[in-house]
């Protein structure tokens, strides 16, 4: 059997039984990369000699001393936005094409000495904004089901890796979906954990009160398995929450839902909605009330104005982020600028792809003098009702169940030219993120085009063991995970 | 007309914390460029922001000395615009909820006291400095500096006069530093100060045109550019002219302030909160913890000298800005019962000493202990006033007692009314000019005999002594 064709628990346990060594590990994986890759084009960067190197190292080293740790060995990708000290970050933009930085994310530096080894940097879409990848300065990803079709975005380079097993598991973020949408488009499970319950330090900062690291697995243990490696309080995120991780693969041991009361909202079956996905959909919740779980109909009446707060939000904390690329002291520098001015327009007019400098001018716009009460303002006010109405739901019930995308993965160009449309795919995710709470995004069935179609599930704020539990619970009756893409 | 100027200030006291406001880099100043920095202070991408709790606690400190309200629910927001010493592309700073609002200090000019109000007072983390070379060279960024803790105190516009926004700076300026929460170094630019300056004509309430003035890194400075820019704009109004809003240089060479940029080059700072930063929560009895260990103030301190010691108030003035000073001198007096004294020597011949050796008064060479011996000596007549004057370098360059010197260089003072007799006999025997000039009745003399007796005695004598002696002489 090939050793890529196993998931990342799988692995490790082979691994630690000492049935497989690191180096064969690492061979199988860059086989299937070689194989796979040219048509996926997951990767910005690849680091197979460094991976090579520190598998022989690992080897070497554990046949001293037999000591193993959570991810000793395992093959990862990381998302090209999460800074990995001495290997390029590029976050997919021209910007920082030829950035190294020279520093370990929060979760990197977790991730190294748990072991892990990095198989290369995945594609996004430039700064993470964007639904599609396909605004990459460095071209599409596509999707492993159909390369015809995206792989979702932002994290869509990470989810295509994993679907395409072309890693055992990846780390994606998620400011309006990054991490769920193309976890769905591509028949994985991608979990956004709840915002503070890990480090943002490293990350390059697109929406600071609404991005959150993740991890993107081809099945909801190693989820659980990945984010008890990455999740905790660290002293250099100021956001990040100081409370105990449960543990969490411990919490996938319940099949059953009794006693779990689950919300469906009726909001999020409305106009729009793929009726393939509504229909896996309202499969998935028969499935989850067989499970034992109790089906609520609830409301969350603010969802329709999620899309437009999150859209002044998140632009007008991004042209803020996004003003330190301006040519002087890293990234890139257009040439032959006339004076300071120029230099800080010609490189960042060059630097930057078009849906990047459209949000940073809307961001800039709602930041305004004259305008901020009205848009900033404002979307701060609704924000807080945004919360609200999940807050007056998880009184009454423990998760709520969701469709994760309005339709399966689009076509490649379907909807670059058409912002808004492009905007509307992350309409089930959005407000998650805008009220801060954890999600998972997890295949419930394939569209008749052979697209994977995903369910999302929301749960209380620092209660992903609930959520992981039930999400476990329902793909061990189903088995969709099992379920592979023939790349062709 | 007859105008009236209408100042405020905005101060930039850089607070004395040892790392930096967002991160562990260090603060000392004059290190090789870019030496003190790290992914947070350069503004790399993924970095991130972290309060240091010092400078909180400084801000909280300094609010409370200048009778502000604590905002227990502050936080910080991002202030937007493009220069290359701002690696971030916005600096983080306080705007609405600032740390410390509605406080005010007390300002002496001349015998009137008046009170400034403080509007507020907000935490914010400085820029770096942009190095321009010559020619070919082109500009560097130093990022040393980047991210330094600065509280910017910024008063109401309270202050009427060049020597009142004097008095009003170094009265802050006391007070920070008697916090030790600054340096209160000028030059350095630890302490930084922005007069606004506008007239009105004298009886009107509507405020004029605003105008800033920077680079004023001195109090002579702060008394010539304020002085300067209120005669010309009193010259602008006269002439039926019309005074811009607009940021002003002083230059120094020049004597005169000129314009840096106008109102329509003014930034739209785009101020938001920070949301890298969660609200600061300060804890209440945190807070009024600091207030009840805040250290006596300068001004309530001169005035307790004053009344405690009967100080002269310019002495009291000068001893109680510095707080080490302050406490010197009250060390001394607990040994010494003699205040004036003790004032004249640590305002005169120990200012002189520190001042010419660059030392601070809290490493003095001389302690407390041993001016208190030196001038015990002096009051207990064994040596003279004089002798106490001349043995005092030698006291502050060596570490032996003043009793060891005086005996070294021989210098007792001669008390012995035999001794004494001996010499005024001598002298009065080699001048019987001005003996007679006495007995005539032209007692001025007198002076000059006693002045004879002390050259005789190589200043050892002890002159009350010998004008009392020669007194006795001369009128029998």
């Amino acid at each position: 059997m090939s050793l890529h064709k196993l998931g990342l628990v799988e692995l490790h346990k082979k691994f630690t039984a000492g049935e497989v060594t690191a180096t064969e590990i690492v061979c199988a994986y860059f086989l299937r990369i070689s194989q796979v890759e040219p048509k996926v084009k997951a990767f910005v960067t690849q680091t197979k000699d460094a991976a090579y190197r520190q598998a022989e190292e690992l080897d070497h080293k554990l046949k001293v001393w037999r000591k193993t740790h959570r991810l000793t060995g395992m093959p990862l990708a990381v998302k090209d936005n999460i800074c990995t000290d001495g290997v390029p970050t590029t976050c997919s933009s021209r910007m920082l094409q030829h950035f190294v930085p020279p520093y370990d994310a929060t979760v990197v530096s977790r991730l190294r000495s748990q072991e892990y080894i990095l198989v290369g940097k995945t594609n996004l879409d430039e700064f993470a904004m964007g639904s599609s990848t396909e605004n990459s300065a460095f071209g599409p990803s596509r999707n492993p089901w159909n390369l015809h079709c995206v792989p979702g975005g932002s994290s869509g380079g990470s989810a295509a890796a994993v679907a395409a097993e072309e890693c055992a598991a990846a780390l994606g973020s998620d400011t309006g979906g990054s991490i769920r949408q193309p976890a769905a488009f591509c028949g994985v499970v991608g979990v956004k954990p709840t915002y503070g319950r890990v480090s943002r330090y490293g990350l390059i900062a697109f929406a600071s009160s609404l991005d959150q690291i993740g991890p993107i697995t081809r099945n909801v243990s190693d989820a659980a398995f990945l984010l008890q490696a990455i999740a905790g309080h660290d002293p250099m995120d100021s956001t990040s929450v100081d409370r105990p991780v449960p543990d969490y693969m411990k919490a996938l041991q319940k099949r059953d839902l009794k006693n779990l009361k689950v919300g469906v909202p009726v909001e999020f079956f409305a106009e729009g909605l793929d009726s393939e996905v509504e229909q896996a959909v309202r499969a998935a919740i028969d499935e989850l009330k067989q499970l034992g779980a109790e089906i609520k109909e609830i409301r969350l009446p603010r969802t329709d104005a999620a899309v437009a707060v999150y859209y002044v939000i998140a632009t007008a904390e991004a042209s803020s982020n996004l003003a330190r690329f301006d040519g002087v002291k890293f990234g890139f520098r257009a040439k032959e600028a006339k004076d300071l001015l120029d230099l800080y327009m010609k490189s960042r007019q060059e630097g930057f792809g078009p849906e990047v400098k459209r949000r940073i001018m809307l961001g800039t716009y709602v930041l305004s003098a004259g305008y901020y009460d009205a848009y900033y303002g404002k979307a701060q006010a609704v924000r807080t009702l945004v919360c609200q109405d999940f807050d007056a739901a998880f009184k009454d019930v423990d998760l709520i169940v969701t469709p994760a995308t309005p339709t399966p993965a689009f076509n490649l160009g379907e909807k670059s030219e058409d912002p808004l449309q492009m905007y509307l795919s992350d309409v089930f995710t959005i407000s998650v993120n805008l009220a801060g709470l954890p999600a998972i995004a997890l295949p419930c069935g394939f569209s008749k085009a052979g697209l994977p179609i995903g369910l999302q599930l929301i749960g209380r704020a620092f209660e992903e063991d609930t959520m992981l539990r039930a999400a476990h619970a329902y793909e061990q009756a189903t088995q969709w995970h099992l379920k592979k893409p023939v790349i062709r | 007309m007859i105008f009236e100027a209408v100042i405020g200030v905005e101060v930039h006291a850089q607070l004395r914390t040892n790392s930096k406001m967002f991160c562990g880099c260090g603060t000392t100043f004059g290190l090789s460029a870019n030496s003190q920095t790290c992914p947070v202070c350069l503004g790399l991408p993924g970095s991130l922001p972290v309060v240091n709790r010092t400078a909180i606690e400084m801000a909280v400190r300094a609010g409370l000395a200048l009778n502000c309200m604590i905002t227990e629910n502050n936080r910080f927001a991002r202030k937007n615009y493009f220069y290359p010493d701002l690696p971030k592309g916005y600096q983080i700073s306080q705007y609405e909820d600032p740390i410390c609002q509605h406080g005010w200090i007390e300002v002496a000019v001349g015998t009137v006291t008046k009170r400034v109000r403080i509007r507020r007072a907000h935490l914010e983390e400085d820029a770096g400095k942009n190095v321009h070379g010559t020619g070919t060279a082109g500009s560097r960024v130093d990022l040393n500096r980047a991210g330094t803790p600065l509280l910017e105190i910024v008063t109401e516009p309270d202050m009427n006069s060049a020597d009142e926004v004097v008095a009003y700076l170094k009265g802050l300026r006391d007070v920070l530093m008697y916090l030790d929460v600054c340096d209160g170094n000028m030059e350095e630019g630890s302490f930084r100060c922005e007069p606004n300056l506008s007239l009105r004509p004298v009886g009107r309430r509507e405020f004029g045109t605003k105008v800033e003035l920077k680079n004023i890194n001195s109090f002579k400075y702060v008394k010539d550019a304020v002085e300067y820019e209120i005669k010309r704009q009193t010259k602008v109004l006269n002439e039926g002219g019309k005074i811009y809003q607009e940021t002003r240089l002083w230059n120094i060479d020049r004597g005169e302030t000129a314009v840096m940029r106008s109102k329509e080059e003014a930034h739209d700072y785009r101020y938001f909160p920070d949301p890298d930063l969660v609200p600061l929560q300060l804890n209440h009895e945190w807070v009024e913890g600091f207030r009840s260990s805040l250290p006596e103030l300068p001004a309530a301190r001169a005035r307790r000298f004053v009344s405690e010691y009967g100080l002269p108030e310019y002495d009291a003035g000068v001893i109680t800005t510095s707080k080490g000073m302050a406490d010197y001198f009250e060390v001394c007096v607990k040994q010494l019962k003699e205040p004036k004294t003790v004032s004249n020597w640590v305002m005169g011949e120990l200012t002189r000493e520190l001042n010419n050796s660059g030392t601070d008064i809290t490493a003095s060479p001389v302690s407390p202990e041993r001016l208190v011996d030196l001038l015990t000596m002096v009051s207990t007549g064994v040596i003279s006033l004089k002798v106490a004057r001349d043995i005092f370098p030698d006291l502050y360059r060596s570490d032996k007692t003043p009793r060891q010197i005086v005996q070294e260089k021989g210098l007792t003072q001669v008390s012995d009314e035999g001794a004494l007799e001996k010499m005024i006999e001598s002298v009065l025997g080699s001048n019987p000019t001005q003996v007679e000039q006495f007995k005539a009745g032209k007692h001025q003399v007198l002076g000059f005999l006693v002045g004879q007796v002390m050259k005789t005695s190589g200043g050892k004598a002890n002159p009350g002594k010998v004008n009392e002696l020669l007194k006795k002489k001369l009128v029998v």
